[in-house]
Parts: structure tokens; C-alpha cells; sequence
């Protein structure tokens, strides 16, 4: 059984759609039930996972299982080829978790059609699932792209008033990017079997081994890169989120952000990353100045919206470059932070949309002026939102604190100290645009009739959020339950996306921590130093 | 005398035209059957013919990996044939499936068209089997002169009298096209013989730069290419394919265009094969040309017959990519595209046909606005080929075009892959645009004249199934494309 738990997790959801498929259309809760329930299940499969110790160990892919799957002679060979190692182990764990919150949510909010919607949100939860573990780069892609499909409806369908250019543009926007990347995966393939390199269909552990001249790693990066910056997304090429997050239906941006924009980054350090090292060297810089400008630019957008859902956004934006950044420091310290802080966002930028989506299905508006002075109405309410505006701005003992502060270690640390010092602006930004919004919308003079009779929080809500609450606060006081576990695995890709630099001497101050010669347990060693040295006490 | 005729008996071997003797039969036989029959039934005669078929289907695959020559050279029953046969069957037979009750709503209950699909088929395989240029010849006729028919089968509708002529017209055109290149071919390499041409020309070096043999090379390309309706010869298609009858169009999208390809290839790889550096240049540029060209104006589209008309063109351009490949992957990805086409492409007419009212009028993006609601289930059909034409995965549009794009990159055809997925992106748009009307607008009609009749709806089942099954598991479809390469 444990050997499949990986396909398990993955297709039980897919079941799970063809039994709601055949429920009655009429009867919206049992489709919800029954979606959480299967939901539930697949958290419950996935569980165990987080708990094996092995993570802590060792850096290679687990619970791998392999099945040939398309092969056509001498022209093409594809396999069902996934595994997890620390470092999409909390991706996968991220997505199980935030399925169920989100289905528990749309219990009032979805009342149109609940049958397609339970079924699209459990196909989604497959497409994501398989896209995380699938170490197959044609599989992967399958997934990846299998993803806008239920993502697409649930905004055309349930969305906002702009919902059909928001869908639309959703979808070009990340097909484009996905299409130039399918032209260079087909193009790798080929070049190693030309080139003669031992490869078992599109496995990306045997891409990593290839070695490509910089000339076309070039290319081929620009093509991975730009089909992960979309989705990211990181700037220019960012346009099409604010869209789809303010015309998306409360479930839909949840998981659009809690999840799928993690798809990027990860995108970025599964695959673009380690398998053109030359090429990320050359254009480090460059990403490192976008990442820096999205950070800055998310938060001065987000600053002067006037709508709450665009301002969380558009905050995305700006966490998102924080992230990237992270990626970029290239060191096992920014990079762990990278992957908490990716795990992070999805909890606090989720919890915000939630909160987002209470708000709206109470007023059945998110302009921030018609609020004000909520907080002596809802007090609940106010004490989450608050907590989890505090999570989103990165206050220390919440987690935002120790993945932000992670990254900008990590990048003061690595070549790109003086991007650190332009992003750490955006902490303080994010305080700016994150407390001037709390305040407006819940300090002040009750003066609203509107808002005058509203209802705090119901069980069912605060139930959907305490999860969020548990996880603020486990990760901020003790994040090493999650870093000791994808450390391995964050150290041996490093090793990997720095090979060509192992050679180049290591100056003092970054020795211990950009020199991955000294191997896995010594790069473990000295991670653990960082950790006493400082940032969690 | 009598040695010459012995001589000729000997040649014949008429296992090699086997299949396409096996439906002239039936057609004849069905056509005589309609003299008998009642006017106003027809649904003996669509089971006639599925029954017909199936057994050429039954003694196409006698062929499989057992290839038969006959008639001194001229025809052939090799693996490529048998592909091809089984790819104009299937199309037929959707066909065939969903036109039963389109042809009792639009009142022309009539057998013999059933009959012209059938002789339309066997001048598809005469032309998929044909190793000389006067098999092929003789089998485009066939096919075209049923197809001029069909376009203009509804009598009584101007549309579709307009669709009839202008084929009619255009096709007579270009086929003097090809003729006249069948001829300068001849005069240059004394053959039609599609090996033997390979042969001297390869020979007799001398003869590449000579203007007549490119001339007659440009000429039999014309003619192919007019079929097939590649840029700038696609001229008659929004207009044929808007007026003729809507499961012919479904049809014409796929067989007979299939057998153009099918033999198009044949002649330019084998005969003319040796002319590949002057000819593959010109079909790179046609390519392009017909992605965007058929790409771009479906953008514009309301009319959804006419959308399919110009993304049947832009699909053509994504199969010329496989052949300016030339290599095995991309010979047989065009053989696997075909196959993928013809399920995807007759499955989304399928759905229309279903939708349609009576003088189809509706089949507008307008006319489907709410279908997703009213008709849930066929709507879930409608997008799965949708999906599928856009080259979504998991669908065989996505594996067929993976199986595309391979072939050219593996040929060093970078910037066409490039070419070609940028074009795959713009055609999202119009795909997606039907399912905003069917999905994202409210509903304006009941959908109550909508019947779930069992023919086309079988038909859409089948080729969506078919659809996800070679997006899913192609395996199997892919290899028998590869073993049937010539």
C-alpha cells in the first residue's frame, strides 16, 4: 500500500469527481459533503508523508514508483515516473491541507451549479497533485496543463463581473509559456538521444546529468523561464493575476494562490534551475532585478488599491519576488527559506482570501470604503484578520517572519546583497499597505449602516480558518519541523544548479554556506549552525 | 494478343484492390436497393452501409504486415494503405452515424446518399493505395466527383448549391493542375509509376534543375495541396464547408483530406523524393502560412461551421509540418495526426449536428449561449473536443501534435515547432470562446428542440472516447502509425 500512496493521493481525487458526477445535481450539500470527504481522504493518504523521518536523511526521491507508459519504438519513450523529495513533499502536504479548508469554505459562497464546481475543485486537486510528484517531464507537463482547465471554468463560471476576460486571459497568458516550454522539452529529449546521453524517457534526474553548452541552455532556459515567470508570476508578465484573483470565486483564488502559483517557483527549482545551471549564471542578475522590481512594484500597487481582494493580489506579486529571490541567493539558507516561504504565503494569502470571502458573502462588496469599525461588530473576526495580517507582514513568532527573514539572509549572504537591500523595503511596504487596509476596514467609526448588523463568525468559518491559525503559528515559532525535512534535498539541489561553480573559489563569509563540495552532511552541519546562530530565538 | 492478355492476368492480383472492390459492391448494391425501397426511409441503408464498412474494414486488414501489389505495380495494399483505409472507414462511419436523422430534419431522406459516401471512400483508398500517378488520378476523381455531389445535396438550399458549384468548379481546376504535372512528370521520366519515377530521377541527377520536371513537381503539389486545402489554395473551403450538408463537411474534413495527404505523400516522398531539397523549402513557407492564415481568420468567426472550416485549414498546416519533417517521426505523425483529427474534428460536427435546428441557423456562437446548462452532457463532449483541437492534454489533439512537433524537431525544424506552437496559442482563443458562449453567458433558449438521436450521439461518444483514449494511453496507435510507414 505505502509503495502507491503517491498515485493514491493523486488519482483519488479524480474518483472522487466521477462520484460526484453521478450524484443528483439538486442536492448541493451532499456534493459538498461528499467533496470534502474525499478531500479529507486524500489529506488523511498524504499524512504519513509528512512524517517520515527519512526526509531528514536523505536527498533522493521517495515513495518513487515507475511504470512505462508511452513507448514508440526508437522515436519517443514516456513513463509514469513520480516520487517526492523534501522539497515537494511540503508542496504536496500544502495542497492536500488547503483542499478541504477550501471546500468547507464555498459551503455558503457556491449555490450555482455546486455539482461542476466540486467536480472541477476535485479534477484541480489531481492536476495539482500529479504536477508536484511527476518526475517525468512529459508527465509533468500533462498535469501543468491539465490544470487550466478546471481553473478556467471555475472563473468564467463562477467569477465576478469581468470574470470572462479574466478567464480567458488566464488561460493565454500561461498556455503561451507552457507551449514554448513543450517545444524545448521535446527539443532536450532529442538533443540527448542525438548526443547519445543514457536517459530513460523524459526523466529530469537524467536530463540533470546532461551536459549542454551554454549556448543552448540559453535558449532552452528562456523558454522553461518564461513559462514558470508567468505563472509565478514575476514582472512583466504578471498582468493576468490581479485579473484572475479579483474575478475568481473565493475557493478559486485560494487555491490559485495558495497553490498554483507555487507551480512556478517550483517549476523553477525542479526544473529550470538545476538543468541549466551556465545559463542561470547569465541571467541571474537579471531575474534577481525582476524579482527585486515585482516586489517593489506588488507593494506600491497593492498600497493604492481600493478594492481588498486586488490588494491581496497584488500583495502575491510582491511576496512571490520575495520568493523568487530566495531561489536566486542560491544557498542553502535562502533557498530552504524560498520553499517555507512558498508553503507560508499559501497559508497566509489563502487565510486572506478567506477572510476576503467572508467579508464579501456579508456585504457583496470588497471596496475597502464601504468598511470601517468592523472589528467592535466582529470581534472574532478581528482577532483573526488580524493575526493573519501580522503572518502576511512577516511579524516575528508568525511565519512570515522566518521565511522572509530566511531569504534576505540568504540574499545578503550570496552576490546579490545589494537586491536584499532594494527588497527589504518591501517588508516595510507590506506593513504599510497590509496595517493601512486592516485599519480602514476594521478600526474606526461604525458609521456604515450596512455594516451595522453584520454577524461575526460562524463555527463552520472559524473552523475553516483555525487550521490556517495552527500553522502561523507552528511555523513561526518552530520552523525547523519543516526546514530539517527538505534540507537534504534543498543542499543536493544546490549542488546541482552550482556544480560549474564548484571550481571558482568560495570567498570567506559565504563559505559555509555557498560551497557545496563539502558535501550533503556537512552542508546539513552547517545549516544547523545557521539555525543556533540565530533566526528563531 | 492472347500472350499480352496472360501476361496482364498474371499482374492483376486482385487482392491488391480487394477493399475498395468490396464497397464498389455494396455501393452498387445499395444503389440499386433505393430503386426498390420506399422514399422517406433511409435508416436501411445508413446499417447497409456500416455493414459495408466493416467488411472492407475486415478485408482492408488482410494487408496488414501481408502487402499485396497488383495490377503491374499501379496499386498497392501495404501497411501505409491499410492505415489510411482504416482512417477513411472511420470517418465514413461517424459519418454515416450522425446522418441519419441530420437527413430526415432537413428533408432530404434519400439513400443514395449514403451511396456517394460509400464511392467517395472508395476513391479515398484507390488514392491511398495508388503507386502510380493514374491510380491516384483515378481515385481523387472518384472521390471529388461524390464529394461534388454531396456538397450540393440539398437541392432546394442555396447554400448548398453554392457549395456544390464552387467545389465542383475549383476542383475541376486544380485537378487539370495535377493533370497537366502528371504529365510533364511523364514527359520527363517516360513513367507514372510512382517507384520508377523515384528511380530515374535519382539516376539521372540532371533532371532536377530541369524546369519541366519542377514545373511538373509544382503543378502535382497544386493539385495536392488544393485538397488538402493548404494557403493560398484554400479559398473554396469556408464556403464549401458552410453550405454542404454538415456531417459532408465533417466528412471533408477528414477522409478526403486524409487521402490527399495519403497520397501527397507518397509521390513526394518516394516519387519525387530526390526533389526534397527543392520542394521542402516551399512547404515550410506553406506551412506557416496555412497556421496562420487558418488560425488567424477563425478568430473572426461567428459562424461556428465556418470557425471549423478555417481551424481545418490551420490543422492542415500542423500535418505539412510533419511532412517538411521527412523523417519517419514526422511521416508517421501525420498518419497519427489523422487519425486524431478525424475523432476530434467529427466529434465537435457531431455535437452540432445535434444542436442544430432546422435550416441551422443557430449554430452561431450566439445560438450556444447557456448550452452548457440546458445540455450538460453533450456540452462536456462539445469541450472535450475542443479541448482537443486546442492540443490540451490529456487528448489525442495533444498527443498527435507532441507526435508533430517531435518529428520536426528531431529534424532540426526548430523554428517551425516554434512557429507552430505560437499558432496553437492564437487558436485558443477562438476554441475557448465557444465555451465562453456555451458556459459563461446565461441562457437564452430551452435547447428543447435538441433530440438526443442515437446515431450522432453514438458518434459523439465514440470520438470523444477515442479522443481521450489516444491522449491517454497512444501506445498502440502511435506503433501501428510507425509499422505503417512505406
Amino acid at each position: 500500500m505505502s509503495e502507491h500512496i503517491l498515485s493514491l493521493m493523486t488519482f483519488l481525487p479524480l474518483l472522487g469527481m466521477l462520484i460526484v458526477l453521478m450524484l443528483p445535481r439538486e442536492n448541493g450539500g451532499l456534493l459538498k459533503i461528499a467533496t470534502l470527504v474525499v478531500t479529507l481522504i486524500t489529506f488523511i493518504i498524504s499524512l504519513p508523508l509528512a512524517f517520515d523521518p527519512v526526509f531528514k536523511t536523505s536527498a533522493a526521491m521517495h515513495y518513487t514508483e515507475f511504470v512505462p507508459w508511452i513507448s514508440v519504438g526508437d522515436y519517443f519513450q514516456m513513463n509514469y515516473s513520480i516520487g517526492i523529495d523534501g522539497i515537494s513533499l511540503w508542496l504536496v502536504m500544502l495542497t492536500t491541507f488547503i483542499m478541504p479548508i477550501t471546500v468547507l469554505s464555498t459551503w455558503n459562497a457556491v449555490d450555482k451549479n455546486v455539482k461542476g464546481f466540486m467536480a472541477l475543485m476535485l479534477l484541480l486537486e489531481t492536476a495539482m497533485l500529479g504536477a508536484f510528484v511527476s518526475l517525468d517531464l512529459f508527465l509533468f507537463y500533462i498535469f501543468w496543463e491539465l490544470m487550466l482547465i478546471p481553473m478556467y471554468f471555475m472563473i468564467g463560471i463562477w467569477g465576478g463581473a469581468n470574470r470572462i476576460y479574466a478567464a480567458i486571459k488566464f488561460f493565454i497568458y500561461t498556455a503561451v509559456g507552457s507551449l514554448l516550454m513543450l517545444v524545448a522539452i521535446i527539443f532536450l529529449y532529442y538533443y540527448a538521444v542525438q548526443t547519445g546521453a543514457v536517459i530513460n524517457g523524459f526523466s529530469i534526474t537524467d536530463f540533470y546529468n546532461l551536459s549542454l553548452n551554454p549556448e543552448l541552455q540559453k535558449w532552452l532556459f528562456l523558454a522553461f523561464a518564461f513559462s514558470f515567470a508567468i505563472k509565478v508570476p514575476m514582472f512583466p508578465v504578471h498582468t493576468w493575476l490581479p485579473d484572475a484573483h479579483t474575478e475568481a470565486p473565493t475557493a478559486g483564488s485560494v487555491i490559485l494562490a495558495a497553490v498554483m502559483l507555487k507551480m512556478g517557483t517550483y517549476g523553477y527549482l525542479r526544473f529550470a534551475m538545476p538543468l541549466f545551471p551556465d545559463a542561470l549564471q547569465q541571467f541571474l542578475p537579471w531575474l534577481a532585478a525582476l524579482s527585486v522590481i515585482g516586489i517593489i512594484y506588488g507593494a506600491l500597487v497593492a498600497m493604492m488599491q481600493k478594492d481588498v481582494k486586488k490588494l491581496v493580489a497584488y500583495s502575491s506579486v510582491s511576496h512571490l519576488g520575495f520568493v523568487m529571490l530566495g531561489l536566486f541567493a542560491l544557498n542553502s539558507i535562502g533557498v530552504s527559506g524560498a520553499i517555507l516561504q512558498m508553503v507560508n504565503h499559501g497559508i497566509s494569502t489563502g487565510a486572506l482570501f478567506l477572510i476576503v470571502g467572508f467579508l464579501y458573502e456579508r456585504r457583496h462588496t470588497r471596496l475597502i470604503s464601504e468598511f470601517g469599525g468592523l472589528s467592535k461588530q466582529m470581534p472574532v473576526f478581528a482577532v483573526i484578520f488580524m493575526i493573519v495580517t501580522l503572518s502576511s507582514i512577516g511579524l516575528p513568532a508568525l511565519n512570515g517572519f522566518v521565511g522572509e527573514f530566511m531569504i534576505l539572509l540568504g540574499a545578503f549572504e550570496s552576490e546579490l546583497r545589494w537586491f536584499a537591500v532594494f527588497a527589504t523595503s518591501g517588508v516595510i511596504l507590506a506593513a504599510v499597505y497590509m496595517l493601512w487596509m486592516f485599519q480602514r476596514v476594521m478600526f474606526g467609526k461604525l458609521d456604515n449602516p450596512k455594516n451595522q448588523n453584520l454577524k461575526d463568525l460562524s463555527v463552520r468559518e472559524v473552523c475553516v480558518m483555525l487550521p490556517l491559525l495552527l500553522f502561523i503559528f507552528w511555523i513561526g515559532v518552530y520552523p525547523n519541523t519543516f526546514l530539517e525535512k527538505m534540507e537534504p534535498a534543498v543542499n543536493q539541489a544546490l549542488n546541482q544548479i552550482t556544480a560549474e561553480a564548484q571550481a571558482a573559489p568560495c570567498s570567506d563569509d559565504s563559505a559555509h554556506i555557498n560551497c557545496p563540495q563539502s558535501g550533503d552532511s556537512d552542508a546539513a552541519g552547517n545549516y544547523h549552525e545557521q539555525d543556533g546562530s540565530g533566526y528563531h530565538h | 494478343m492472347e500472350n499480352l492478355v496472360q501476361t496482364a492476368m498474371q499482374n492483376v492480383n486482385f487482392a491488391a484492390i480487394m477493399p475498395s472492390l468490396v464497397l464498389s459492391c455494396f455501393g452498387m448494391a445499395l444503389l440499386l436497393l433505393n430503386a426498390f425501397v420506399k422514399r422517406g426511409t433511409t435508416t436501411y441503408a445508413s446499417l447497409i452501409s456500416l455493414a459495408a464498412l466493416g467488411a472492407t474494414a475486415i478485408v482492408s486488414y488482410a494487408g496488414w504486415n501481408n502487402p499485396q501489389f497488383g495490377f503491374a505495380g499501379q496499386v498497392a495494399l501495404d501497411n501505409y494503405a491499410v492505415f489510411f483505409h482504416f482512417i477513411f472507414l472511420l470517418a465514413a462511419a461517424l459519418t454515416i452515424l450522425m446522418s441519419d436523422a441530420y437527413l430526415k430534419r432537413e428533408g432530404y431522406p434519400v439513400g443514395e446518399y449514403y451511396t456517394l459516401i460509400l464511392f467517395s471512400t472508395v476513391g479515398a483508398m484507390l488514392m491511398a493505395s495508388g503507386t502510380d500517378l493514374m491510380t491516384i488520378f483515378l481515385g481523387l476523381e472518384v472521390m471529388s466527383v461524390a464529394l461534388y455531389v454531396l456538397a450540393g445535396f440539398f437541392r432546394g438550399q442555396l447554400r448548398s448549391n453554392e457549395a456544390g458549384l464552387k467545389y465542383f468548379l475549383l476542383g475541376a481546376f486544380s485537378t487539370g493542375f495535377l493533370l497537366y504535372g502528371i504529365a510533364l512528370i511523364y514527359g520527363v521520366t517516360g513513367t507514372t509509376n510512382v517507384a520508377d519515377i523515384g528511380t530515374y530521377l535519382a539516376m539521372n541527377h540532371q533532371l532536377l534543375a530541369d524546369p519541366m520536371c519542377i514545373g511538373g513537381m509544382l503543378l502535382l503539389a497544386t493539385g495536392f495541396l488544393f485538397k488538402i486545402a493548404v494557403v493560398p489554395f484554400h479559398m473554396w473551403t469556408p464556403d464549401v464547408y458552410e453550405g454542404a450538408p454538415t456531417p459532408i463537411t465533417a466528412f471533408m474534413s477528414a477522409g478526403p483530406k486524409a487521402a490527399a495527404f495519403a497520397a501527397f505523400m507518397r509521390v513526394f516522398l518516394i516519387g519525387l523524393g530526390t526533389l526534397h531539397s527543392s520542394w521542402v523549402g516551399l512547404l515550410w513557407v506553406l506551412a506557416v502560412l496555412t497556421m496562420v492564415v487558418g488560425n488567424f481568420i477563425a478568430l473572426r468567426q461567428t459562424n461556428l461551421k465556418r470557425m471549423l472550416a478555417y481551424s481545418s485549414i490551420a490543422h492542415a498546416g500542423y500535418a505539412l509540418v510533419g511532412l517538411v519533417a521527412s523523417n519517419a517521426i514526422g511521416v508517421s505523425a501525420v498518419l497519427f495526426y489523422m487519425v486524431a483529427y478525424t475523432l476530434m474534428n467529427l466529434g465537435a460536427f457531431a455535437i452540432l449536428v445535434l444542436a442544430g435546428k432546422v435550416g441551422e441557423d443557430n449554430l452561431t456562437l450566439e445560438g450556444f449561449s447557456g448550452f452548457g446548462y440546458k445540455r450538460p452532457v453533450l456540452a462536456v463532449l462539445m469541450c472535450i473536443c475542443l479541448f482537443s483541437l486546442m492540443g490540451i492534454p490529456p487528448s489525442a489533439g495533444f498527443t498527435g501534435k507532441f507526435y508533430i512537433f517531435a518529428g520536426a524537431l528531431n529534424a532540426g525544424y526548430v523554428w517551425l515547432a516554434v512557429l507552430g506552437v505560437l499558432n496553437s496559442a492564437v487558436s485558443l482563443y477562438y476554441y475557448l470562446r465557444v465555451m465562453v458562449y456555451m458556459y459563461f453567458r446565461t441562457p437564452e433558449e430551452e435547447f428543447d428542440w435538441v433530440q438526443l438521436k442515437p446515431g450522432a450521439t453514438m458518434c459523439a461518444v465514440i470520438s470523444v472516447v477515442g479522443v481521450l483514449l489516444l491522449g491517454i494511453v497512444p501506445s498502440a496507435v502511435m506503433a501501428l502509425a510507425r509499422q505503417a510507414l512505406f
